[in-house]
């Protein structure tokens, strides 16, 4: 109800700034070239809250690109990043149940 | 359905201009996204977890089989193949580019649809009865005022920017399908002591956050005034409703703090000065709006057909599905159908572009061209023979969306929650989808019997938790999803709020204790036919209590 | 600030007057509603067109008695959502039949013009230059209203009625057999 880019900023751990594309509301990530990526692997990671707020009013600056941008929280494991709570992990990988056109076949 | 003119058409289309040069300017970047939110939202469009969303309004629940399939080539065109129909008479599209949301709007206008007025703080589609036309209770058709309603409020200069939100409902019938003292504004046409038709006015009912139900303002308000009376609420809300807290912005919050009788006082006072002006309602109007309403070429036939009678003796399937899903229509030998779209699994109101097509060829072949969607988010074939019924049945069942579970357990109606919502702290759709396999049985849900279960994802209430007979809210609590139950809620004529069960319970939980909510109520019941919501009122939410959480 | 009046851009005459800074005599002005309601005589006396300043949660009401003295009337939009002056506007123009110039101050975009005009602004100071250059082309995008506004527009309902009825546009329902 309180969507994270309204939330009072405190940033504990790994975090990764996220927003959606303009033109069609893809999920995007931002890395660190300043940029935005499509791949939650190639985003920028940051630790700790003046980090995040660094790189977040960088990528809120680019809101011609992507709207929307907010950190989210990630877990970084040796070899990959995974997001960090179920709203991220579904921003991933979509909503976790069959889409309906592929249920009908 | 209502048919539109020259003079429609080129207003929808007029919009689709304006919103297609809106999004050019966005996209080259002459508009900031702060500016062109609310342009964007005007027409529906929201920016969801995935992608952009679009609602389009389905304006008093009335679809010819044309206007169907422009939404399902919507959706195989422009999105994931299919669509969801919501709680308020409206279909989204999930997988929306905000590119292609121009040509998406020309492709619809050329059905007469639109997204106008779907989103923002402004008067939303107007909502009716999903049986207005053909519902055998009710005094009038509804659909005639609920037009008035929505051209009047159409881009309306004075009310296009309110404090927040606006939500309509009217009811012409003595079972109140529409829910309308859960809106900004109810209306229920009734006859006076003399026999006059007018209208029943409620203000500030509303769920979300702070929910309440309507309070009558005025018992009667004659025909005449109904436009009049209605700018009245919306002028007094306009200047005087909050701006400086969302949360506290709906007009629930005004009539709450000012007190229904002050406020009435003020609409009255502003009424005065208009009542007697510009829109003071001709009879002549009313009439030519009511002239674009077409009914079908009814055909004399007789209840009870050989073939209907047959099919029922013959099929028990068949007879369990009529007994469920068909309802009486107010001419002889004609029936309602309501097309569930909830089967045993599926999130609740989705229906593929396929299903969508062959629902509008069965429209054409059985329903007069015609369809309707209700708040249940079910489907319905407003005006089959019934001498077509066995057939029909057949037809539906092939293509999903003739399981018999009407108004029955797994009839759930859920918001799309976590899964797609950038609002939602839980989700909604995965829940309903366990509980109807846990009830999949359909003697378990006839022994049930009537029932009804509302799912939210957040306490905006999109899933109308707070009218559910059982009602669940997703919250989050350190980064987990839990879920309150609220019991007794109701929607319709004796609308109520339900009352919370006890503390939340996890994701993981909740299903098995809306089991056991229904199990207790069965044993509780004083006979098969004691509504849950009676139950609840006659025995308090302590039976219910204990067995939930004597084992958690 | 651009200034769009009677749909062309124009010059601005009016002086904004802020709080206790005096009123020079001879000049148009606009004066905030405190000062309006405080020394009306005294403005009454000066020579100049006068106009206010009226915030949008002030009542309007409260200016009938000063205003046929006025030339000018402006309302306030603090930001884009805020659409309390559209209703102030009405009641003024329509209630109060109020004939001077109605200005529209604030956040004014084009994309809030037809609103303004059609709820009887007749001058907008316009907060980009692109939007108040394209303020004829704005307001022209819509032929038809639905609703009779304080414009001079016919609405739909009543164009309908005055005229034979058209054909429908989009198809009559199918015959059932």
């Amino acid at each position: 109800m309180t969507a994270p880019s309204q939330q009072k900023l405190k940033v504990q751990g790994a975090a990764v700034i996220t927003a959606n594309r303009l033109s069609d509301g893809a999920v995007v990530y931002r890395t660190a070239a300043g940029a935005w990526t499509t791949q939650l692997a190639d985003a920028a990671v940051v630790t700790g809250t003046q980090a995040a707020k660094e790189l977040l009013a960088r990528a809120a600056a680019d809101e011609n690109i992507a709207v929307g941008a907010y950190v989210a929280p990630v877990d970084v494991g040796a070899d990959r990043i995974e997001p960090g709570n179920l709203r991220e992990r579904i921003r991933v990988a979509g909503p976790t149940f069959s889409l309906p056109a592929c249920i009908a076949g | 359905m209502y048919i539109y003119d020259d003079f429609d058409l080129t207003l929808v289309a007029e919009r689709v201009a304006e919103f297609r040069d809106q999004v050019a300017r966005r996209l080259s970047g002459e508009l900031n996204e702060e500016e062109f939110k609310p342009l964007r939202l005007m027409n529906g469009v929201y920016l969801q977890l995935h992608a952009y969303m679009l609602r389009v309004a389905i304006p008093y629940g009335t679809l010819s089989s044309k206007q169907l399939r422009a939404l399902a080539h919507i959706g195989r065109r422009y999105d994931r193949n299919y669509g969801h129909f919501t709680t308020r008479q409206n279909i989204q599209f999930n997988w929306i580019k905000l590119s292609d949301l121009p040509d998406v709007m020309a492709d619809l206008a050329e059905a007469g649809l639109h997204g106008m007025q779907t989103s923002g703080n402004c008067v939303r589609n107007v909502t009716t009865d999903q049986w207005a036309g053909v519902a055998p209770d009710e005094i009038e058709d509804p659909r005639v005022w609920a037009e008035i309603l929505r051209q009047h409020s159409t881009l309306h200069p004075e009310f296009s920017y309110l404090p927040r939100k606006f939500k309509i409902a009217l009811t012409a019938a003595a079972t109140d399908r529409a829910a309308v003292r859960v809106h900004d504004i109810g209306l229920r046409l009734h006859k006076n002591g003399t026999g006059e038709t007018g209208f029943e006015v409620m203000v500030g009912g509303g769920l979300g956050r702070t929910p309440f139900i309507g309070k009558t303002i005025k018992p009667f308000l004659p025909k005449r005034d109904f436009l009049s009376y209605i700018e009245a609420i919306l002028r007094v809300y306009n200047q005087y409703g909050r701006r400086d807290n969302i949360y506290k912005a709906r007009i629930k919050i005004l009539v709450h703090e000012l007190g229904a009788e002050k406020f009435a006082a003020e609409v009255e006072a502003e009424w005065r000065n208009i009542k007697d002006g510009a829109l003071a309602l001709d009879p002549a109007f009313v009439a030519d709006i009511a002239a674009r309403f077409r009914y079908p070429d009814y055909k004399a036939l007789s209840d009870n057909p050989i073939e209907l009678k047959r099919a029922r003796a013959a099929d028990p399937k068949f007879e369990g599905w009529f007994r469920n899903s068909v309802t009486p229509h107010r001419t002889p030998g004609y029936a309602i159908v309501t097309l569930s779209l909830k089967p045993e699994g599926a999130p609740p109101g989705d229906a593929t572009s396929e299903q969508m097509d062959a629902i509008a060829d069965l429209a054409d072949r059985y329903s007069f061209g015609e369809i309707r969607v209700g708040h249940e988010q079910n489907l319905a074939l407003p005006h089959v023979a019934q001498r077509n019924l066995p057939a029909l049945w057949e037809a539906l069942d092939a293509v999903g969306v003739a399981t018999p579970n009407v108004n029955l357990v797994s009839d759930i109606i859920a918001c799309p929650g976590l899964d797609y919502c950038s609002l939602a702290n839980a989700r909604a759709i995965p829940v309903a989808q366990e509980l109807s396999r846990r009830f999949k049985s359909l003697d378990t849900q006839r022994e049930i019997g009537r029932l009804h279960i509302n799912i939210s994802g957040c306490i905006n209430a999109c899933g109308h938790h707070h009218i559910g007979h059982i009602g669940i809210l997703g919250v989050e609590k350190n980064g987990q999803e839990f879920y309150q139950i609220t019991l007794g809620g109701r929607a319709d004529e004796n609308a109520e709020l339900g009352a919370l069960l006890g503390p939340a319970v996890p994701y993981a939980e909740v299903a098995e204790a809306i089991e056991d909510v229904v199990a207790a109520y069965v044993e509780l019941r004083e006979r098969p036919n004691e509504l849950f919501v009676d139950t609840v009122k006659r025995v308090g939410i302590e039976p219910f209590k204990e067995r939930v959480y004597a084992t958690r | 600030m651009p200034l769009v009046r009677n749909g062309a851009i124009a010059e601005d005459r009016f002086v904004r007057i802020l709080d206790d800074m005096p009123v020079p005599d001879g000049l148009a002005a606009i004066v905030p509603a405190a000062r309006l309601l405080a020394d009306a005589g005294e403005l009454a006396r000066r020579n100049g067109a006068l106009g206010v300043l009226w915030p949008n949660d002030r009542n309007v009401s409260e200016l009938t008695p000063h205003l046929d003295r006025l030339a000018l009337v402006a309302l306030v939009f603090p930001n884009f959502r805020d659409g309390r002056a559209y209703s102030q506007a009405r009641i003024v123009r329509e209630r109060y039949r109020f004939r001077g110039e109605l200005r529209a101050t604030g956040q004014v975009l084009r994309d809030q013009f037809l609103c303004m005009l059609r709820a009887g602004f007749d001058a907008f100071e316009v907060s980009k230059d692109a939007d108040a250059q394209a303020f004829a082309a704005v307001v022209s995008r819509y032929s038809v209203h639905y609703q009779p506004a304080g414009d001079s527009t016919p609405s739909m309902s009543m164009a309908r009625l005055s005229r034979a009825r058209p054909a429908a546009v989009l198809a009559e329902m199918p015959r059932q057999d």
